[in-house]
């Protein structure tokens, strides 16, 4: 009697898997397409652009639109390709992370464990960092940058991206440091253990994880600027992302639209790979600031 | 005297110890210092002074004439603003209703016991780490009405299809939304994926031992029990469209014409480009009321909610 309706449920709930699934499959190709098309349309010569599809395939590989893109391209007057620009990023992105992780950690350390009157207070006020919109302050920080003798240097831009970093650096520590019971920490300080000692030796060694997120949040953020890089760079600091907007939009004869893709591809690649490898910490970062625990 | 000094400890002096308190009581306000300087002149000094400059006929120096609220006015005179602004609505609007309802789908879809999720949650989210900038190259490729999807249809056999949105002044603004979608919707089903994961499961079981379905047991208990991660995702996603500048500047550069501002292409354009610092300082200030708008009372429920923990 039951074994019936039994056998048709399984057979609509398969029904409702395998469309599941196809739906899944069907949205990850969505996703996907876009990066597939970039990379196909890299590897084909003009040629083959103008005669095929998005989707159709080289004929032969040919990565002559990479060694153009990464070292022969115009992007504005210059005609260096995207090297010398993905260097420049590097040159912003790696004392920016580390500057603004190790200001993150202390801030957050002092602002969970040693807190001071408006300490709290000025929590909440740099929280308010971490969500105005960037324009409000640009003009007052091209005068700043101006003032400082550091306008369209590397050491601006640094300073420019430590300075609004900081805000999200340090949430994800407070966040992280508020977990750790404070009786550890008051105990460390009957012990007469002082400031930075109990940094050192109880929290930095339990940090590992949040350092991991931070950087990584920190690194995408900083690698993936436009605003800050168009508005306070100049021509031989200009990070990746304002080089290749300056390729695409560069038009000089012909559209090369393998040479685009594939510059495009290169100023995605490093945030990219730091997405596969650590992907867990990536999301975990994403996530950080905006579901509570 | 010598009781007090057995009190304190055997580890400090009676002198000893005060000088060290004060030191360690100095500690946290000095390492902090340099953040709380940066924090209030970057942050709260610059918006104070550029509000300041919006009061004011600067042009392409900072001037210091007082003009009321002229910059204001003609700001809201100005087409070209009136055109970004409406553009935010309709960009805004649709961006995130698309990423939510995709984002709760593909959540709720993965959160069903599927093979191989880590890998397919990975290709939903690769967009998220990758720059506007790129996002916008990408699709400006993709849209190019002639050598585009719609050349891809015609091969196809829809030999009608036509797909020029991207020179289309109308349609302009939905080539922005089709591209932030993309980039964005996944992080949208990141966050609701961890908020669903959290979701308390003897809740679910007894509403399953009432009869309840899977779709009632979903519109009725599950999502109801999400309205945080509703709340974060839509702050998140409305600051991420009032901040859009270089999904813009990639992918149409405001055009054709300025038909596909918005605010922040706006405000730079005026600013840096165009030598109207006043104006562009005003437009800046409406951008910041409009985040405030949806931050404060954000901000009021979060801090709330953390004093009833």
């Amino acid at each position: 009697m039951s074994n019936p309706a039994k056998r048709q449920t399984t057979a609509l709930d398969k029904a409702l898997r395998f469309g599941l699934y196809a739906m899944l499959i069907a949205m990850a190709a969505v996703y996907l397409a876009p990066f597939i098309v970039m990379l196909l349309t890299s590897l084909k010569d003009v040629e083959e652009i103008r005669t095929g599809t998005l989707l159709s395939l080289p004929g032969s590989i040919d990565f002559s639109a990479w060694s153009k893109a990464w070292s022969g391209a115009c992007t504005g007057s210059q005609c260096e390709g995207m090297a010398p620009y993905f260097f420049n990023s590097f040159k912003i992105v790696i004392p920016a992370v580390a500057i603004s992780t190790l200001l993150g950690a202390i801030n957050g350390y002092v602002i969970s464990h040693w807190k001071f009157r408006g300490s709290d207070f000025f929590f909440a006020a740099l929280l308010v960092g971490c969500f105005i919109p960037f324009q409000v302050i640009l003009l007052p920080m091209a005068r700043t940058l101006g003032w400082l003798g550091i306008a369209n240097t590397t050491a601006g831009l640094v300073m420019v991206h430590v300075v609004y970093g900081v805000a999200f650096t340090t949430l994800f520590f407070r966040n992280f440091y508020q977990a750790i019971p404070v009786e550890l920490v008051k105990a460390a300080r009957l012990d007469g253990a002082g400031f930075f000692t109990i940094f050192y030796r109880i929290i930095l060694p339990v940090s590992t994880p949040i350092i991991v997120v931070t950087v990584i949040w920190q690194f995408t953020q900083i690698w993936n600027d436009f605003l800050f890089g168009v508005a306070f760079s100049g021509f031989d600091t200009q990070p990746v992302t304002v080089a290749l907007n300056n390729l695409v939009n560069t038009s000089f004869g012909g559209k090369e639209y393998n040479v685009d893709m594939a510059a495009a591809i290169i100023a995605a690649l490093p945030t990219l790979l730091v997405y596969v490898l650590a992907g867990k910490y990536f999301v975990r970062g994403l996530t950080a600031g905006a579901v509570k625990g | 005297m010598n009781k007090n000094a057995a009190k304190a400890g055997s580890t400090a002096t009676p002198a000893g110890r005060p000088a060290r308190l004060s030191l360690a009581d100095w500690m946290p306000k000095i390492v902090m210092a340099p953040t709380v300087v940066a924090a209030v002149v970057c942050i709260y000094g610059y918006m104070i002074w550029t509000a300041v400059l919006s009061f004011t006929n600067s042009r392409m120096l900072p001037t210091y004439n007082f003009v009321g609220f002229d910059q204001y006015e003609r700001l809201f005179m100005n087409d070209r603003w009136l055109v970004a602004l409406s553009n935010l609505g309709i960009f805004g609007g649709l961006f995130i209703l698309i990423c939510l309802f995709l984002g709760v789908m593909l959540a709720i879809f993965l959160d069903q016991k599927i093979r191989a999720e880590g890998a397919i949650r990975t290709i939903y989210l690769y967009p998220m780490a990758i720059s506007f900038i790129v996002t916008g190259t990408a699709w400006k490729w993709l849209l190019n009405p002639t050598n585009g999807i719609e050349k891809m249809m015609i091969e196809m056999g829809f030999e009608d299809f036509r797909f020029g949105w991207l020179t289309d002044p109308d349609m302009v603004v939905y080539c922005l939304v089709i591209a932030a979608v993309w980039q964005a919707s996944g992080f949208v089903m990141a966050l609701f994926l961890a908020g669903l994961r959290g979701v308390d499961g003897e809740m679910i079981k007894a509403a399953q031992l009432d009869g309840a379905g899977i779709f009632t047991t979903y519109r009725r208990i599950i999502l109801p029990s999400l309205k945080p991660v509703f709340f974060s995702a839509l702050v998140i996603l409305s600051h991420i469209a009032i901040k859009s500048f270089d999904l813009v500047a990639a992918l149409t550069n405001g055009g054709p014409g300025y038909s596909s501002d918005l605010p922040a292409n706006f405000m730079y354009a005026h600013a840096f480009t165009r030598s109207q610092i006043g104006l562009g300082a005003a437009s800046a200030m409406v951008m910041l009321g409009c985040v405030l708008a949806i931050l404060i009372p954000y901000l009021y429920s979060e801090l709330r909610g953390e004093r009833h923990e």
